[in-house]
């Protein structure tokens, strides 16, 4: 074990994954000497060489279009989009080509060996073009997977599992913990499953359901409800797509009630795919609406941050609602 | 910044301009419309064994494209897509290759994956999206694909195969393979982002990539000057750095020596290539285009003239390979195979139902596999609904 920040845990993955196989392969914008922009990418080029860790030129949609060329060719991309809100100029490739690559050829090609990386998220005074959760627009994709860590621990054995699975995977990291959040990590391999949430806290009032950055923030709301006596069971969904309907539901049937926060927008967000199918799955055990804690839907602002953002004060509120609907 | 990165020119003290047409590129032409070939011509390493299997190639390509066109029209089959005229592009492409070489196309190459071998059913297949289509019904017709040709599957959206091929061909490099990857793709789809991606990319990281445009005039409607102002495509080639070639699209010698020496280069140096085919879409878009709503008759025969098909016969019967009995006996033979296959194809099975959620990921996840259910139960209750697959689980 080891204390590492977000960026050390990742960084530590990328180097076991480039380590283990040769045809792996490290790229993006800044990815290469300078070791990325946050530095996720730190001495890989100098440890693996400039062929197998390399700037690309800035073009997002020339970065993926590239690396599902690798992966169908049988090389293991990783791919860094360097703020996922700029990953919209490589939309086509990924929808129209990495998610559909397998399924339309019936199965004669596949680029099932793509991880791409992208930081995602607030909290760092961004504004609205270094801010954006963009998580929901890939989870609409049938063929991707989407993956989100909270912490150190998480992201090492997720972005590893990511790597290896073999579907397009696309690891959305929490920029506003990579330095903030620390951890005892393995120096060794280890691996956490894809598509399986993750039960934090037990309790027996209402559940409490995030990923991603968003976890700290809940924890603190469950604290605070924790005070005035209410149990919350808290969870950890870690892949979006395919995401974990089991888990949740069956800690819906014991709580009877659910919270889903996020960052992002409240219209069309992920909270509301997953209030809707656990709606279906719950109908008769809910004892309030299920509520969505998430951001205005507006773009992300810059000096209004604060108002804006789903912080442990606005779940706190909705918790109370919920529990005394 | 590195200084080595531009030529300087010479110091001026004047604002000077450089012209924007005013790259000179040599176009090569090696066999004239008689059959000749021009004087001096550097030809392309071909004996009779392989002139004879390229016009086999072409006499396929034309007959199955005019049978397909029928099935179309008689409303046997739903689309269809030929490339009337501009067949020495793709063929001779993928005859300037190696069997190991990756071909990434757009559309309209169907040519070069008869030359590879695909066989009349598995065209078949694909068109009738039947059970035995290797990409499982899925696409629509003239979507083909292969794994085991090499020949990546084609997908609709235009040009989005030009930076996976640079992809390609970067990992056929790592891997030190014996092996390039030629990418298709017309001059409208030059126009998408995708193919400036592509270019600099492959480029930069020395990329053993051919960037093969077929320049056929016309992009569904819209002719190539209401598509781009510079000298073609290829003048792109120059501005990213990549060695670049013009070629006599309608001449199957050049194509194929442009080809093989693109290949030579790609493979010793380490580097791209771009290679321009001019050419003319003589036949419509596709099935669901007509052209008489954008441009001449007289246009058009202007090109006929300009038979690549036809040239190429000029040119064997010159050698002796190829006689006038042959010729016929082929086409004959061809057109009552092709025949028979539609009839076959066109009856069997859909596929499975299974298929609609598998290939979506590695293995089918629980939702996936509770919505097959909800679709299976569903119709095993309308069954007359659903003809294809009730009773059929």
């Amino acid at each position: 074990m080891a204390k590492m920040n977000m960026l050390q845990a990742i960084n530590n993955a990328l180097d076991i994954a480039m380590g283990e196989d040769d045809s792996t392969l490290c790229f993006g914008e800044d990815v290469g000497h300078f070791g990325g922009v946050f530095r996720a990418t730190s001495g890989l080029q100098d440890k693996y060489g400039k062929l197998r860790c390399f700037n690309t030129p800035l073009v997002e949609q020339g970065i993926i279009g590239f690396a599902n060329g690798l992966a169908a060719q049988g090389s293991r991309p990783i791919a860094e989009i360097q703020f996922a809100d700029y990953i919209f100029p490589a939309f086509d490739q990924i929808v129209n080509e990495a998610a559909k690559f397998r399924y339309r050829s019936g199965n004669e090609f596949d680029v099932g060996k793509l991880t791409i990386r992208s930081p995602y998220g607030g909290g760092i005074a961004g504004g609205l073009y270094h801010s954006q959760s963009p998580e929901a627009y890939f989870a609409h994709t049938p063929g991707l997977k989407v993956v989100i860590p909270r912490n150190p621990y998480q992201a090492k054995g997720l972005l590893l599992a990511s790597i290896r699975d073999d579907n397009p995977v696309i690891f959305f990291e929490p920029k506003r913990l990579y330095r903030a959040s620390t951890g005892e990590v393995p120096i060794e391999d280890y691996q956490l499953p894809l598509g399986k949430a993750e039960v934090l806290q037990t309790g027996s009032d209402i559940t409490l359901l995030a990923w991603g950055a968003q976890m700290e923030v809940l924890q603190k709301a469950a604290d605070l409800a924790a005070n005035d006596g209410i149990s919350c069971e808290v969870i950890d969904l870690r892949s979006i797509l395919p995401w974990d309907i089991e888990t949740i539901a069956n800690s819906v049937v014991k709580t009877g009630r659910l919270l889903v926060s996020q960052e992002a927008p409240l219209t069309a967000g992920f909270a509301s795919e997953i209030a809707a199918t656990i709606q279906q799955e719950c109908f008769l055990h809910l004892e309030s609406p299920i509520e969505r804690v998430c951001g205005l839907d507006t773009p992300y602002p810059l000096a209004l941050e604060k108002e804006y953002v789903s912080d442990h004060l606005k779940i706190y509120e909705a918790i109370k609602r919920s529990f005394n609907y | 910044m590195s200084s080595e990165l531009y030529n300087e020119g010479p110091v001026v003290h004047k604002p000077t301009f450089i012209d924007g047409t005013s790259v000179e590129i040599p176009e090569l032409k090696i066999l004239k419309q008689d059959g000749s070939v021009y004087e001096g011509s550097d030809m392309p390493d071909i004996d009779e064994a392989l002139a004879v299997k390229v016009y086999k190639t072409f006499v396929f390509h034309r007959v199955l494209d005019e049978r397909m066109v029928a099935s179309q029209r008689q409303g046997r089959l739903s689309f269809y897509m030929a490339a009337l005229g501009e067949e020495a592009a793709s063929v001779g492409g993928a005859a300037g290759l190696k069997p190991q070489d990756m071909i990434m196309s757009q559309y309209r190459e169907q040519g070069a994956l008869m030359f590879r071998g695909f066989s009349l059913e598995n065209f078949m297949n694909q068109m009738f999206s039947n059970e035995k289509d290797l990409g499982k019904g899925r696409q629509m017709p003239i979507h083909y694909g292969s794994n085991e040709l090499n020949y990546m599957t084609v997908s609709s959206p235009l040009g989005t195969q030009i930076p996976q091929a640079t992809g390609y061909a970067y990992g056929q490099k790592l891997q030190g393979l014996d092996a390039v990857t030629l990418c298709y793709f017309g001059e409208g789809a030059a126009s998408e982002g995708d193919f400036h991606a592509g270019l600099n990319m492959a480029a930069v990281h020395e990329a053993p990539v051919i960037f093969f445009c077929r320049n056929n005039g016309y992009a569904i409607s819209t002719p190539s000057d209401e598509q781009y102002k510079g000298n073609g495509i290829a003048s792109r080639g120059v501005g990213y750095g990549i060695k670049t070639l013009r070629v006599d699209g309608n001449d199957i010698l050049a194509v194929i020596k442009a080809t093989q020496t693109a290949r030579k280069v790609a493979l010793k140096e380490n580097v791209p290539v771009l290679v321009e085919a001019m050419s003319y879409r003589l036949g419509a878009h596709s099935t669901s285009d007509d052209p008489s709503g954008y441009r001449t008759r007289e246009e058009e025969a202007k090109w006929q003239a300009n038979d690549p098909i036809l040239r190429m016969k000029n040119w064997l019967l010159a050698e002796n390979w190829w006689d006038e009995n042959k010729e016929k006996a082929l086409f004959e033979k061809l057109r009552e195979k092709v025949l028979a296959a539609v009839k076959v194809s066109e009856k069997m099975s859909k596929p499975h139902i299974d298929t609609l959620i598998t290939d979506v990921y590695d293995v089918p996840s629980n939702q996936l596999k509770a919505q097959l259910e909800q679709v299976k139960m569903h119709v095993n209750k309308y069954p007359e609904a659903y003809p294809f697959t009730a009773g059929k689980f």
